[in-house]
């Protein structure tokens, strides 16, 4: 997993609430068997006029102009701001590699939902939760600037406009851990895999059924 | 009663292996199903890293997304699904995991087959790299959704790294009306506490309503736990419970079943055991649902109207209302019983199952699809549950009835396959999520109940499952 330390780069609105993983990554692409390859498929339904698949090239599609992620210079955001309940819907981790292929390092929202903040934490992508009046603000910050940048600093766990930090945001100690030095943590939990083996041994007199 | 225990609770501090210091809980996971679409980067990761399964016993492997509802014995057509569903075949045989490919009539889709085989069991932990394993919750077990990342974990460790969630009781209360089912109960909740109500919490539900849901209804009820936004959803153990596990091929037998039964008696929240949260719904005020918009919350009852943005205070609602009206091509203050629907579509893992099939064959018996449905389409939720309905002769009573009888499989829940809506349909579904999309690019989802939906193929609009004539 790619480690997050710091990050600046210019933030993308996406403004509506509950912003499902259908939306984000559409089902037909699912159908891959590789993690690779998604962002230019990444809000395919609002980001091109003809419809997309699998094996369609990208290339020759039509753009919606009307899209935020179609339009100069929130093409190249890195940082996405969106609504409430982000994330929310199907488990498909897809949703978060489609973001990451995209280019995006973080979401900023003023909530997720459960199983898409897990997913993005296994990829490297930081889901940052501030109130809803911050992420407001921010809103309105992002149409009154062209090209609005946020710097992001998991270590001191703040958002900063141009070095002057305006929101700090929460995070699991561990999880924070695991970011900040991308660690693999199927390697962290075999580390303990004597006491896993331990815990099966219980269980195997007290729940025999279960083996 | 002191240390009392949430149901919760009990189930989460059963498999705790280990705890870091801020809490977070190395967590034992008892059963792990895999289907085609989140598992083949979970085993090519395992490929990279030479790693093998943790225990393999522990796997059920099923396609079910990708396949085909029409004859099996010509294959699937599409070259990258076939791939994919090869490539679960091919990932089996290599680590000696049990699957029911496609050709086996246990096959079905994941949530439908676990509990049918007694794979899922009271006081298991289950997990699948689908937001819609909380169905399993219904029988007392702690079940989620899973991303592929975590697939790969349990695969490995046979463990994941948790936070525990907080507790939620969602109580509905006293009896429902005729015609009220568990999808019109789970319905009303999330409208109710809405899609994100349920997040960071697991939601036990419970209450008279609760209780007298068969194990089928309590699975329609935890199915759309997810779409209240919890991971996981559940339901205590009873005698409704025992008895449906009693006999099925993975369950336990003789003195072990016993022993089994003994602990399964103790999952349910004590007296006096503390919830963050408590929601109580009356079940005498539910009506069947319709919902109207591009979100589960965007629910209202039959007897309604489609609502107006303009009396809704929150502007960001009231914005998502609009766009969810635009996409939908619905006006406000339209009667909900005057929307007519070109499709419909009777299946998927919230309501695939016999008593599913029973109450929308109950309805489309002796009567005729309307004229203005292009397809009404019946998918049952396995090979056993089509074998069963078959059986019981209610295929005859669909096909006579205009429908069409497919195989098993998720079909057009999220249209993965080749069942799907076109731009601009209007379809009355089972299923569980009605974004923009979901069964279709353009296609308008409306969500109900097994009997609503065939009412609404016969009718050709939404009707009043009590008022039908």
């Amino acid at each position: 997993m790619q480690a997050f330390t710091q990050h600046s780069g210019i933030v993308a609105p996406l403004d509506r609430p509950n912003v499902d993983t259908d939306a984000i990554i559409p089902k037909q692409f699912l159908k891959s068997i590789k993690r690779s390859g998604f962002g230019p498929n990444a809000f395919d339904d609002w980001r091109y006029l003809d419809e997309g698949g699998p094996e369609i090239d990208n290339a020759g599609r039509k753009t919606n102009p009307d899209f935020i992620l179609n339009q100069p210079p929130y093409d190249e955001s890195t940082i996405l701001l969106a609504r409430e309940n982000f994330g929310c819907g199907s488990s498909r981790e897809h949703a978060v590699w489609a973001l990451e292929d995209f280019g995006f390092r973080a979401v900023i929202a003023p909530s997720f939902a459960d199983i898409f903040y897990n997913n993005s934490f296994k990829n490297g992508l930081l889901p940052i939760v501030l109130d809803a009046d911050i992420v407001d603000d921010l809103f309105q910050r992002v149409s009154a600037v062209s090209g609005f940048q946020l710097s992001i600093n998991l270590e001191a766990q703040t958002v900063s406009v141009e070095d002057e930090a305006i929101a700090s945001f929460d995070i699991d100690a561990f999880r924070k851990h695991c970011l900040l030095n991308g660690l693999d943590d199927i390697a962290l939990t075999l580390k303990h895999a004597d006491e896993i083996t331990c815990y099966e041994e219980k269980r195997k007199q007290t729940a025999p059924w279960l083996y | 009663m002191k240390n009392a225990k949430t149901l919760y609770d009990k189930l989460w501090d059963d498999h705790v292996v280990r705890t870091e210091e801020d809490g977070t809980a190395l967590l034992y996971i008892d059963r792990h199903l895999v289907h085609e679409v989140t598992s083949p980067q979970a085993f090519e990761g395992l490929r990279i890293a030479n790693r093998q399964p943790w225990r393999s016993s522990s796997i059920l492997a099923v396609p079910d997304h990708n396949v085909p509802t029409t004859d099996r014995r010509l294959g699937i057509t599409d070259p990258v699904a076939k791939l994919q569903v090869e490539t679960l075949d091919n990932n089996c045989k290599e680590f000696g995991l049990t699957e029911f490919t496609m050709s086996d009539i246990r096959q079905g889709i994941v949530h439908v087959i676990g509990p049918e085989q007694g794979a899922t069991l009271p006081g298991m932990t289950v997990v699948c790299g689908d937001s819609h394993t909380s169905t399993h919750g219904a029988f007392g077990a702690l079940a989620f959704g899973i991303g592929t990342s975590e697939v790969e974990h349990v695969l490995a460790t046979q463990c994941l790294m948790q936070n525990k969630s907080l507790n939620m009781l969602v109580s509905v209360d006293g009896d429902v009306q005729a015609g009220v089912t568990a999808k019109d109960i789970v319905l009303a909740i999330i409208g109710k506490i809405g899609t994100a109500g349920g997040t960071g919490y697991a939601i036990e539900f419970g209450g008279d309503a609760i209780r007298a849901l068969s194990i089928e209804g309590r699975m329609t009820v935890c199915n759309m736990a997810i779409e209240a936004g919890a991971r996981a959803g559940m339901v205590a153990v009873d005698a409704t419970t025992i008895e449906y596990v009693q006999d099925r091929p993975y369950s336990p037998t003789g003195e072990t079943m016993k022993q089994a039964q003994a602990y399964w008696l103790t999952l349910h929240s004590d007296e006096g055991a503390h919830f963050d949260k408590v929601i109580r719904l009356n079940a005498a005020d539910i009506l069947p649902q319709v919902t109207w918009g591009t979100s589960p919350e965007m629910v209202v009852a039959i007897d309604s109207v489609v609502p107006n943005p303009d009396e809704e205070s929150d502007k960001v609602k009231a914005d998502g209302m609009r766009k969810a009206l635009t996409y939908m091509g619905l006006k406000a203050g339209t009667p909900i019983n005057e929307i007519a629907l070109d499709k419909v579509f009777i299946g998927s893992c919230t309501n695939s199952r016999i008593e599913d099939l029973r109450a929308a064959a109950q309805v489309a018996q002796g009567n005729k699809v309307a004229d203005n449905i292009k397809l009404a389409m019946v998918v049952p939720g396995s090979g056993l549950v089509k074998k069963q309905a078959e059986e019981e002769g209610l295929d005859k009573i669909f096909i006579n009835a205009g429908f069409e009888w497919r195989e098993p499989g998720c079909s057009m829940c999220l249209a993965m396959n080749a069942d799907r809506l076109e731009a601009g349909e209007r379809c009355a579904s089972t299923s569980n999520r009605n974004f923009e999309g979901r069964q279709g690019q353009g296609g308008r989802t409306h969500l109900v109940s097994p009997a609503m939906a065939a009412a609404a193929a016969i009718n050709g609009r939404f009707t009043d499952i009590n008022k039908l004539t």
